[in-house]
């Protein structure tokens, strides 16, 4: 099998498989936790639910001041690799490309450089908060492998891409199929692992916001 | 016919210049990037040479690569290259027809054995028996095989002869083959290209009859001096992919202003050929040039490929109605576990008995 035969396979089958498990996986789980629901609360509320529900998603986004001080590295690394993954996926031209391809929509892109450097800041970013993972004794102890799973596939397709992009260690076409592999892994593991948090994240942090809303305290 | 004159004394003869004849040496070692000392061994390995034997087989074709050699800009390289080679059987060249044609195939091959060069376009096909094209009443996989047998190297011209091409292409009716998948035994040089560059053609053949040796390939069996860059590698638009500068149609601003065409599915990332050096025609233009998106015509598949306008990042299928099945069957699924989830919590609670402190003291 040749480079280009395997980026056929990946552009092609391998490519509607993991789109197909991740979009039905995902889905299968939110709308199941939403199903599920909460128990109701008969208490009267002190005030609405709704608002500090949704304010609580975004306000949680922000670190506490405490525990910011304690390692600001990390912390930043944290944002820095996130906000680069929404950037890289939502922001860069080839991949709008791809949202074109699935939705039909499409929106103007980032220039290259910002996008490439952003890269760049988020695979140092991902190290660093690898290596904090390793050193500190108590995050170490709570690691398990899927956490060093999920990190291994989320890095590998920042890298992959990168490498493709500048034509570093294999040929394009060849680096190409092996970024959109990496990126097919990740989207197989998607449901099933802790990357879930991605939308999880927003729905636990509404929940939680609303809980305290009602009873009129803040979150 | 090669009558044994050596080709310095057949340029001689013709009155061209040993000027002249250097100049062109020179030329075609450039175009295989050659350092400087190799134009000389090159110059001297052509002048004494023989006129080379060349056996063209067209099979599953279209003729177009023999118009694109043929065609070639430079009248200097047209008639040159068919000075070096004693072109001694090709179906759309020859005057002689039948018979007559067939003859002179088995004439040179048996004058040449083990040193004619077997040029081929075309692919082969070689389900049903191989019967789904047969020329002078044997298949074309007979025919390979025959005269593949005694010949020296074996150049597979164009992208059907050297990876299957359209005839190829899926559902790929009549099986058809690849030369490379069906000579083994022989070294076989791929120069791909819908068609190729006439310039790849003739300064492969020039490199064979130089230095008696094959040039350099690479993976798939293509002449690296022609074949070692990409595209986009070479293109002069690749400032504006490396900004982020594209066009987003064929008519807006972007495209005015000759700004990169990925996203109009440009295929030059992922393609190896000299179209952004040698350009066509004489060194006109190419299409990326003329403002086309490459088609990536020189590579395996390009005809599978997901469109010619369909970005290279972009999935090759259809994927979007297949999305929203995925995320509708997920979502009943997920209706269907929540319901479940829901009905084993009611029961848990219909199950829950109270326990008090006499249950526990309860020995048994
Ligand atoms: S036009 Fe094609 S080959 Fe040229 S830079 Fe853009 S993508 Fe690359």
């Amino acid at each position: 099998m040749t480079a280009v035969d395997l980026l056929a396979l990946a552009r092609g089958p391998l490519f509607q498989i993991a789109l197909v498990i991740f979009a039905a996986g995902v889905t299968l789980r939110i709308v199941e936790i939403l199903v599920i629901g909460r128990r109701p609360d008969y208490a009267e509320a002190r005030q609405g639910a709704v608002l500090s529900g949704v304010s609580t998603m975004f306000t949680r986004s922000i670190p506490r001041e405490g525990m910011f001080r304690r390692n600001p590295f990390v912390i930043v690394s944290g944002y820095i690799f996130h906000i680069g993954l929404f950037v890289v996926i939502f922001l860069s031209a080839p991949h709008i490309e791809v949202w074109r391809a699935i939705t039909g929509f499409a929106w103007p892109s980032l220039p290259t450089p910002l996008v490439d450097f952003l890269t760049v800041a988020s695979i140092a970013a991902m190290l660093v908060v690898l290596v904090n993972r390793m050193r500190d004794p108590v995050l170490r102890f709570l690691s398990t492998f899927q956490d060093y799973l999920v990190w291994a596939a989320t890095f590998l397709a920042f890298l992959t891409g990168y490498l493709a992009v500048h034509h570093m260690l294999l040929r394009y076409e060849a680096m190409l199929a092996v970024h959109i592999i990496s990126v097919e892994v990740l989207l197989v593991l998607f449901p099933f692992t802790k990357l879930m948090h991605t939308f999880t994240l927003f729905m636990a942090r509404y929940y939680t916001g609303a809980t305290f809303g009602r009873k009129g305290v803040e979150s | 016919m090669s009558d044994g004159r050596t080709l310095g004394q057949l340029l001689a003869q013709r009155g061209v210049s040993r000027r002249a004849f250097l100049k062109y040496s020179s030329y075609l070692a450039s175009l295989m990037a050659l350092p400087p000392a190799a134009s000389r061994a090159m110059a001297e390995g052509l002048a004494k040479a023989p006129r080379q034997s060349v056996i063209w087989l067209s099979f599953q074709e279209c003729t177009g690569c023999t118009e694109s050699i043929t065609r070639a800009h430079s009248p200097t390289l047209e008639d040159l290259i068919f000075d070096f080679i004693s072109l001694d059987y090709h179906h759309t060249l020859q005057a002689a027809s039948g018979e007559a044609a067939e003859a002179a195939r088995h004439e040179a091959m048996a004058a040449n054995k083990g040193k004619y060069i077997v040029v081929v376009d075309g692919s082969v096909p070689v389900g049903a028996g191989a019967i789904y094209s047969t020329i002078a009443g044997i298949t074309n996989q007979q025919m390979l095989e025959e005269t593949v047998k005694d010949a020296f190297a074996v150049v597979a011209v164009g992208t059907c002869a050297a990876f299957g091409g359209i005839p190829h292409a899926r559902p790929n009716p009549t099986n058809a083959m690849p030369i490379r998948r069906l000579v083994k035994d022989k070294p076989v040089i791929n120069i791909s290209g819908c068609p190729p560059i006439p310039e790849a053609m003739a300064g492969t053949l020039a490199h064979v009859l130089a230095f008696g040796n094959v040039p350099e390939l690479d993976s798939h069996g293509r002449p690296l001096a022609f074949f070692g860059d990409s595209i986009h590698d070479r293109c002069y638009r690749r400032p504006f992919y490396d900004k982020g500068q594209f066009a987003e149609s064929f008519d807006d601003d972007g495209a005015r202003k000759g700004w990169c065409l990925y996203k109009l599915g440009c295929k030059g990332p992922v393609t190896y050929n000299a179209c952004a050096t040698l350009k066509w025609n004489g060194g006109v233009s190419f299409p990326i040039q003329s403002g086309h998106g490459c088609l990536g015509c020189s590579e395996p598949h390009f005809w599978d490929m997901g469109g010619f306008y369909k970005p290279v990042s972009a999935p090759s299928d259809e994927v979007g109605p297949l999305a929203a099945i995925a995320v509708a069957g997920g979502a009943a699924a997920g209706v269907a576990a929540g319901l479940v989830h829901r009905a084993a919590k009611v029961k848990a609670k219909a199950a829950h008995t109270t326990v008090t402190v006499d249950d526990l003291e309860k020995t048994s």
